[in-house]
């Protein structure tokens, strides 16, 4: 059978709720987010689909899409004609990555009930998102990688600056100005690869560089190398560049902070790995120790300053920046062990903070704060938000048994092999998040109450869906880890391959 | 010359210009014979359906040889007929809003001149792409700047108008005194004005002091067609003029006028200095030598024109300098010199003619409404008419050059174009550092068409020439930046830019 219709489907399937809700009376709140969230459907179905597809043990490739798109001619017919092709395609990560953004899509269109205002224009920005999300991970060119990582940009903006909280417009400014820089610097080295080897196909591109009588001196490559960490260590974010994503958790609404935290930081992850492991192997290991510092400074700062934060946004967001160490470290450590760890923490931690910034947006919505001394004695109040806001920090802190402590695990075994004096001083980043996590959360839950919580209903009707479902994720992935890990084999396979070579 | 020499030239090369010639003088008589109380507006419509048969007639040239008329006076090749096209294209947008301009101020006398001097201007452009000779084309320069000095200051009673239309002719007419200067040392070392010929004596230039005075003439001609382009340090009086005009001039000036200086700068630059040598035939061509000078125009162009436009509060001197930022973008195509020059400018030029005359439009009805042109009218366009902020946001983020829009792919081209050959680097970083500057601004206006509330809630008069000038602009920056092929191909197939440029 022909399969590759299916990636185009699901990538652009979000567009067909944008054109319904366009017809839509803006007045019909209830048909405008029952249209919104359904609109999620098809990219979930479809992505799901694929996942059991290759679990039925058939090929990714069934799905590979390639169609001409635009050429670029020099004027003289004898000069090279720059082709950048439409190509989608799948790979184990990508897959993963792909079904990652479905679930917590669909999730955060649950999540979407609490906006009060202008729900058409919210929901046509948020389908528009998804679609650049979708893109983002299922591109197989860097041009089209690029098209769809900037279509994220715009919607992430006016969700921010329009339905955020009270410093939303700062938070968005902030945030397109930062991304737009990383994305300057990312347009460079794309330009500058397709310029000098005439392609932007990933694939191509890593065999390209391989080659040593390619055009490219390796003083480039460097440079190159360094930009894309640049480029994407704005997105993770790696310290310090990670002023904006502070802003962006505090004011940006729950939905957003959902997808934000879930899968927007992840495109970074997933860029280093695919495009800077994957096209600079070389230039990666030589600057693997300096990624390994990086990655310990993250765990750390991060840590360290969640544990002095008074609202709880800012303790999730800055245990986010620590989380993000621990990709960077397992990364650096540059063996199989430790990548497995690095991807397992990017799809974990994109299912922990969905969950955990899906509470807040509950609690908020209640007791319209988020401030930990404010929300004291919640397990009476709410003992069932309560219970799960535990069972989340817990997971976000490496309790054996959920995706958060197999990602850790793999993390540090992987770099205490290469560096071993490194990760010891990164292990005490692990002790401190549990400090910060289990402060935070006692905090609310258990400390002294300074408010009734008469009026206050716990977790009720739809609002389970997305707890559930995440919880259960996030323990499938702690006690049974090959439903990651077997899509994840292939990948795996050929990084190391361009690594050890 | 006997009369069968003239007839023996295939004047049917010139039908655009003809077109446009009679149709200006038949629109003069019907001014002057026309009752005073009749409405002038069916000028206008001619005007249109004029511009729109002599575009058919352009597009129906293409594909054929070279053919010139009057020792190349007047020459036909593939680069004249694809500027000529944007020209055109440009040029009825614009008279769509003039069509659609409220007259007030002094402007309701003279609504026929209205009309029919941007016709002129736009003849005075077309003489420029298709000239082969300096004369001709310091002709063509002169009639689209007179033209359009009296269009400036056409809102007679308004102060800002009439300060516009000075400051204009004294900076314009100056300028073109230092062209025509740098000129005459060209005809000087050569004795001929036909730039063909000029490109044939200068390859074989042996004096040095002649390359010297050659340099002096290059720097002349740059300085005072970079006053034209308004690109900086030259660029002071764009910001004025585009404020005092009359929108739909301001349009034209800051897009057809901008085209046709494009258009000069190549047809010079590229035939004479590119050809001119520097120490004996065979050598560095004199451009390449200078490649610095322009580059430093092009880098201080971005830099200004981006980063003063953050400070401004009115929202056509923003676009002045918007506009001044792009022609910096598109003099880094210029400086590059790469073999898809003229791809990038072309492309990039009719990118910025949609979005741009866009922008115009949406401002022409906002600021038509309001009466003034403070950035902060635009506040709450979005609740006060979704479709109207919309379409301005989509034309903004096409000037910011976001993917999936016409400015993104022009960007892209010129990128090409500089890491291609030698590799601009300094140049290229430049123009996406100032690319992310410019976030701010356009975003600045976004914010407040979409975050802030509306000071007064009525509704917005779209009228239908606005109404065909947005919906052309929005449909063609969408599709020319997902389907950049539709374009490109056109250019690839039918036009043979540049074996046609130098033969």
């Amino acid at each position: 059978m022909n399969l590759n219709w299916v990636l185009s489907t699901l990538v652009f399937s979000p567009l067909l709720g944008i054109i319904l809700l366009a017809f839509l009376p803006k007045t019909q709140e209830k048909l405008i987010k029952l249209v919104g969230l359904l609109a999620t459907l098809p990219a979930l179905v479809l992505s799901l689909a694929a996942y059991f597809h290759y679990l039925a043990g058939k090929k990714l490739s069934d799905f590979s899409v390639s169609a001409e798109w635009i050429q670029f001619r020099g004027m003289n017919a004898n000069e090279p004609i720059f082709s950048v092709y439409y190509e989608l395609g799948l790979s184990g990560f990508q897959l993963l990555l792909v079904v990652l953004t479905a679930i917590v899509a669909t999730l955060s269109a649950i999540a979407a009930r609490y906006v009060k205002k202008e729900w058409k224009g919210f929901f046509m920005l948020f389908l528009l998102l998804e679609v650049g999300m979708l893109g983002v991970f299922t591109a197989e060119n860097l041009i089209l990688f690029f098209l769809f990582f900037e279509i994220t940009l715009i919607p992430t903006f006016f969700l921010i600056g329009k339905w955020g909280y009270f410093e939303k417009e700062k938070a968005a400014y902030s945030f397109l100005i930062y991304n737009g820089l990383g994305s300057a610097v990312l347009l460079i080295v794309i330009m500058i690869l397709f310029a000098k080897t005439g392609t932007t196909n990933v694939e191509l591109l890593s065999q390209m560089i391989a080659d040593p009588t390619a055009p490219l001196s390796a003083d480039l490559k460097l440079g190159l190398f360094i930009a894309l960490l640049i480029a994407f260590g704005v997105k993770l974010p790696i310290f310090p560049l990670h002023s904006w994503m502070l802003r962006v958790h505090v004011q940006a609404p729950p939905a957003v902070v959902m997808i934000h935290s879930g899968i927007l930081l992840k495109i970074g992850a997933y860029g280093l790995i695919r495009f800077g492991m994957g096209i600079f192997p070389e230039q990666f290991e030589m600057l693997a120790v300096l990624l390994a510092i990086l990655g310990v400074i993250n765990l750390l700062y991060g840590a360290f300053l969640a544990f002095i934060q008074s609202d709880f946004k800012m303790v999730l967001a800055y245990s986010s920046i620590s989380h993000m160490g621990i990709v960077l470290i397992g990364l650096a450590a540059m063996n199989e062990a430790g990548i497995q760890g690095a991807i397992f923490q990017v799809i974990s931690h994109g299912l922990i903070s969905a969950l955990l910034f899906f509470l807040v947006g509950v609690l908020y919505e209640r007791t319209e704060t988020s401030i930990i001394d404010h929300l004291g004695g919640l397990a009476k109040g709410m003992p069932i938000a309560a219970g799960f806001l535990l069972a989340g920090a817990m997971a976000s802190l490496g309790l054996p048994g959920m995706s958060g402590f197999v990602s850790e695990f793999m993390a540090f075994l992987g770099l205490f092999k290469v560096q071993p004096w490194i990760a010891a001083v990164g292990t005490i980043g692990i002790i401190m998040t549990a400090v910060y996590l289990l402060r935070a959360v006692l905090g609310m839950t258990f400390a002294q109450a300074h408010r009734k919580f008469d009026a206050i209903v716990d977790l009720k009707g739809v609002e389970y869906v997305p707890v559930i479902v995440l919880m259960l994720l996030i323990v499938l992935i702690g006690v049974y880890p090959s439903v990651l890990s077997s899509p994840l084999q292939a990948t795996l396979e050929t990084i190391m391959l361009g690594l050890g070579g | 010359m006997s009369l069968d020499t003239l007839l023996s030239y295939n004047w049917g090369i010139m039908t655009p210009e003809f077109i446009i010639l009679v149709v200006i003088a038949l629109l003069t008589i019907f001014d002057l014979f026309m009752p005073k109380t009749m409405d002038r507006k069916i000028l206008g419509w001619i005007g249109l359906a004029a511009i729109f048969a002599a575009m058919v007639t352009t597009a129906s040239l293409a594909g054929g040889s070279v053919e010139s008329i009057l020792d190349d006076t007047f020459r036909l090749d593939s680069f004249a007929i694809a500027f000529k096209l944007l020209l055109l294209a440009g040029a009825g947008l614009v008279m769509f809003l003039a069509v659609s301009h409220e007259a007030k101020e002094g402007l309701e006398n003279y609504k026929g001149e209205f009309y029919y001097l941007f016709l002129t201007a736009l003849l005075g452009t077309m003489i420029m792409t298709s000239s082969g000779d300096l004369i001709t084309l310091y002709i063509g320069l002169e009639l689209l700047s007179i033209s359009s000095y009296i269009l400036a200051g056409i809102r007679k009673n308004n102060l800002k108008s009439n300060e516009s239309a000075m400051k204009y002719v004294i900076n314009g007419s100056i300028s073109s005194a230092i062209a025509l200067f740098g000129m005459s040392y060209v005809y000087g070392l050569t004795g001929t004005t036909n730039l063909l010929d000029i490109a044939a004596q200068l390859s074989v230039l042996m004096d040095s002091q002649h390359v010297y005075l050659l340099g002096i003439s290059f720097l002349m001609i740059l300085v005072g067609l970079a006053f034209k382009l308004a690109a900086a340090p030259f660029h002071m009086w764009a910001p004025d003029v585009y404020q005092g005009a009359p929108t739909p001039v301001t349009a034209f000036l800051s897009v057809v006028s901008k085209t046709a200086g494009f258009v000069i700068v190549i047809r010079i630059l590229l035939t004479v200095f590119g050809a001119a040598a520097t120490e004996g035939p065979g050598s560095v061509p004199l451009l390449l030598d200078m490649q610095d000078y322009i580059a430093v125009i092009a880098g201080a162009t971005m830099i200004i024109g981006n980063v003063v436009a953050l400070k401004q509060t009115n929202i056509k001197r923003l676009f002045a300098y918007s506009s001044i930022a792009h022609a910096g973008y598109l003099l880094v195509a210029v400086t590059t010199l790469s073999s898809n020059m003229f791809y990038s400018i072309w492309f990039y030029l009719l990118a910025y003619l949609l979005m741009n005359l866009g922008v115009f439009a949406v401002i022409q009805v906002v600021a038509g409404k309001t009466g003034s042109e403070k950035i902060t009218d635009f506040a709450g366009l979005y609740r006060r008419s979704p479709w109207l902020a919309v379409a301005m946001g989509i034309l903004l983020i096409s000037l910011a050059g976001f993917p999936g829009t016409a400015g993104f792919i022009g960007k892209l081209n010129i990128f090409m174009g500089a890491f291609a050959t030698e590799g601009h680097y300094v140049l290229a970083s430049i123009m996406i550092a100032t690319t992310v500057i410019s976030y701010f601004y356009y975003f600045g206006v976004m914010t407040q068409i979409f975050f802030r509330p509306a000071a007064d809630t009525s509704k917005f008069h779209i009228p239908f020439g606005i109404l065909v000038v947005l919906i052309i602009t929005v449909v063609g920056s969408i599709w020319f930046g997902i389907f950049p092929n539709t374009a490109l191909d056109f250019m690839h197939n039918n036009l043979n830019i540049i074996d046609d440029f130098f033969s």
